[in-house]
């Protein structure tokens, strides 16, 4: 027996009923590609900004670097700490010069003196930031704390409502496909309730009789795993000059090569399991 | 080859066969005769095992098909070879590819398919016919291809049920002709029909039945009724 060949020519006899199937699963694996897309970006968004040093520590003039190095030996002992690196009145003065080398007046009349050494501090954690920085406020030498403490949440935020909102949809996308794959593979096997008769008396096996019907469920779900591959990416590709200039500054485009068929082998083995599944129902239930 | 011992087979309150008994040996050519609702057709479906007795042995060989597994059914019809009155092709596959279809169902060396369909088509008449698809066929036509679909992978025996049953005089005879010259090759044949000058004119084996009972079985024999 041939099963792909008997399934390509069920599809062939029947090109509405796959049109259907497949464009529904290409809707959902689309969708589920913009997601994991937007939700992976996010996550380099909220990545980059969690390991900037988000706590940074001005200190007073008059504060000695002996007393800043014992404030960072007692931060790098609590643990809680990626990293701390110290920035000296003469450091700021040159990140200074560099962010205003276009601006000559700017530099003008600047001196390391009225520059603060300061201290940036990362966490493993970016909960524990206020833990951070009330920690170092109650330091007599400290003049001023800042933190990106709001970014951070509201990115933190954004992304779990990113990916609750995309599980969701994709969860309910894949049903809908499941069902869809169980109706048209179902509504076939009634169409062909006499050729699986026929096919019965000449001696075909159970296989023989239900592999057309599964490898079917299997192609409308790689084809439409595979054309929404092809529809995302190029959407993609298409939209990157304009993402690259909108998020500026961060490491986010162009996405890198290997992403992309990473992508492609997820959504075709998402492909086969549902168009496996729907087909492994639909001959469960309607070829006893 | 086909042993039947004491079989009924009961729909319900109707007795479809009552208590038959017959054999037939390997080579043989024997018509099942008898108006319709005689039972002939449920013989031929318990031979396939469409349907199980209600009491009594049937053997094909020596197995006993009652008492076959639904798995091994498949392969109880493998050893078949099965003509029906409404041809049952499949109708999206062209004649070549109906009669290779039993092939690749037995597992036969794919290289080896073609050659193979192509000898049968040609006993068969059919060689000019083996891309057209069912409906575009001829009622003799169609049957001639149902006989090589059946007798393609050379089974042990040819169940025919009424093969004549749709076609006029001429192409029926056309087809005893064929269903005669796959006999000498050796094969059995168990062929149930109700065309009484078929029957005769074959003066072969004739077992008779009338509501459900076996009423004559004859070598040689004749039609004995008058539908």
């Amino acid at each position: 027996m041939k099963p792909l060949q008997t399934a390509l020519r069920h599809i062939r006899r029947a090109p509405y009923q796959a049109i259907a199937a497949i464009s529904t699963c290409m809707l959902t694996f689309t969708i589920a590609a913009i997601f994991i897309m937007v939700a992976l970006g996010s996550s380099q968004i909220l990545k980059f900004f969690e390991t900037r040093p988000e706590v940074t520590v001005f200190f007073k003039d008059e504060a000695s670097p002996n007393q800043i190095f014992s404030v960072k030996e007692k931060l790098e002992k609590t643990g809680i700490t990626a990293s701390v690196r110290y920035i000296s009145k003469e450091e700021a003065l040159e990140i200074y010069r560099e962010e205003n080398k276009s601006d000559p007046l700017l530099l003008e009349m600047v001196t390391a003196n009225i520059l603060p050494a300061s201290l940036e501090i990362s966490a493993h954690d970016p909960a524990l930031l206020k833990t951070i920085a009330e920690m170092v406020k109650s330091e007599p030498i400290v003049e001023e704390v800042l933190f990106q403490e709001d970014i951070i949440s509201s990115l933190t935020k954004w992304t779990n409502a990113i990916r609750i909102t995309g599980i969701t949809l994709v969860l309910a996308f894949a049903f809908q496909t499941f069902t869809i794959f169980l109706i048209i593979i179902g509504m076939k096997i009634s169409l062909k309730r006499e050729e699986i008769e026929i096919l019965n008396l000449i001696g075909a096996s159970k296989w023989d009789i239900k592999a057309p019907f599964i490898y079917e469920g299997i192609i409308y779900g790689l084809t439409g795993g595979f054309l929404s591959w092809v529809f995302a990416v190029t959407a993609l590709l298409y939209a990157t000059p304009f993402l690259v200039s909108f998020l500026a500054g961060l490491p986010v485009l162009p996405v890198p090569l290997w992403f992309y068929p990473l992508l492609l082998g997820g959504i075709l083995a998402a492909g086969f399991i549902l168009g496996s599944l729907g087909s492994l129902v639909a001959v469960r239930r309607f070829l006893k | 080859m086909i042993t039947f011992d004491k079989v009924t087979k009961n729909y319900g309150n109707i007795t479809a066969l009552s208590e038959i008994t017959f054999s037939i040996s390997q080579g043989e050519f024997a018509f099942l005769t008898g108006p319709s609702g005689s039972g002939k057709t449920t013989i031929i479906k318990l031979l396939l095992r469409e349907i199980t007795p209600t009491s009594g042995t049937i053997k094909i060989g020596d197995v006993d098909i009652k008492k076959l597994k639904p798995d091994k059914i498949p392969i109880l019809r493998r050893r078949l070879g099965v003509v029906f009155q409404d041809f049952k092709l499949l109708p999206d596959r062209t004649v070549f590819e109906n009669v290779a279809l039993t092939l690749e169902i037995l597992g036969e060396e794919k290289k080896s398919i073609p050659k193979k369909v192509k000898d049968i088509l040609a006993i068969t008449e059919l060689l000019d016919r083996a891309n057209l698809f069912p409906a575009q066929l001829a009622g003799g036509e169609l049957q001639r291809a149902v006989i090589a679909r059946a007798v393609v992978g050379k089974p042990d025996l040819l169940l025919a049920d009424e093969p004549t049953g749709n076609l006029d005089p001429t192409t029926s005879s056309q087809i005893m002709k064929l269903l005669k010259t796959i006999h000498q090759k050796g094969t059995t044949i168990l062929m149930a029909t109700h065309n009484a000058g078929i029957v005769n004119e074959m003066t072969q084996r004739v077992i008779s039945l009338k509501k459900g009972k076996l009423i004559k079985d004859e070598q040689s024999g004749k039609y004995p009724h008058k539908d």
